[in-house]
């Protein structure tokens, strides 16, 4: 831009422009900090890390575009992740609804009564029963939880997300995220118990 | 039910800290004085902390350079 047409602009012109253009670069930049944290979600709600960085340049493309649409000084984080599932929808990942009523479901106790029934009962043993867990065991046990659980369950206990934070970010009300959070960790302990004991519960 | 039921339908409300006050007090009341519930608590505890480990992949660092370079350009 040259100085000529800047003095054409008028310096008020000039000034709501530079204001402008500040506002957005720090937008940008708040944004990109947080990426780390809005990575390690967004890697557990796809199944590969390709797809986790698809979905994160999509995501970022989408954001850096529509930036004035973010409200200074709210959840900027969530606003970034409400992006992203939307996009992971869209992106028709869920051709296969969840159906809502599974045959279920063990009690909230089950994994720890499971795992203590195999050990040998020593008193010692009782405070170490997740040690017998194995990582890889969880994130598979974790991957396998079906999406509308898994949502809930990534956004609340990987993601530090409230209930009305998730339920902000999923368009879902306050007590679907809860009914859901609920279902997922059960689900998840059932999985962990079958491929810790190698059985079906 | 049995107080041991119902402590294991509070347990995950307790540990998102989303009880009431008077259920709040109803389950410290029964942890405090039966181990068998209390273990069970502590494991579910541990379990939350373990797959928050286990689970965790920091983002690849060529990925951040990438989001960056998505930045509008300053004219």
């Amino acid at each position: 831009m040259s100085a000529a047409s800047v003095a054409v602009m008028g310096e008020t012109e000039a000034r709501r422009l530079a204001e402008g253009a500040r506002d957005r670069v720090r937008f940008e930049e708040e944004a990109l900090e947080l990426s780390d944290q809005v990575y390690r979600v967004a890697r557990r709600l796809v199944s590969t890390r390709e797809e986790a960085e698809d979905l994160m340049q999509e995501t970022y493309a989408r954001a850096f575009r529509s930036w004035r649409q973010y409200t200074p000084g709210t959840n900027l984080r969530a606003w970034l992740l409400r992006i992203l599932t939307n996009l992971n929808i869209d992106r028709g990942r869920r051709i296969q609804r969840t159906p809502d009523t599974q045959p279920l479901e063990e009690g909230d106790y089950f994994l720890y009564n499971r795992l203590e029934a195999n050990g040998d009962g020593g008193a010692s043993e009782q405070d170490r029963v997740v040690e017998r867990l194995s990582q890889d065991d969880v994130v598979e046990a974790l991957a396998e939880v079906p999406h509308d659980f898994r949502d809930v369950l990534v956004l609340v206990d990987i993601g530090d997300f409230s209930y009305a934070d998730a339920a902000q970010i999923l368009d879902v009300p306050i007590g679907t995220v809860m009914s859901r959070l609920h279902r997922a960790r059960r689900i998840l302990k059932q999985n962990l118990a079958e491929q810790t004991l190698g059985e079906t519960a | 039910m049995s107080l041991c039921e119902k402590c294991e339908e509070l347990m995950q409300p307790y540990l998102d800290r989303v009880l009431s006050d008077a259920e709040l007090a109803e389950a410290e009341a029964h942890l405090a004085e039966c181990g068998w519930c209390e273990r069970r608590y502590r494991f579910e505890v541990s379990l939350r902390q373990f797959v928050r480990q286990a689970v965790d992949e920091p983002m690849p660092p060529q990925l951040k350079a990438k989001l960056a370079a998505l930045r509008t350009p300053l004219v």
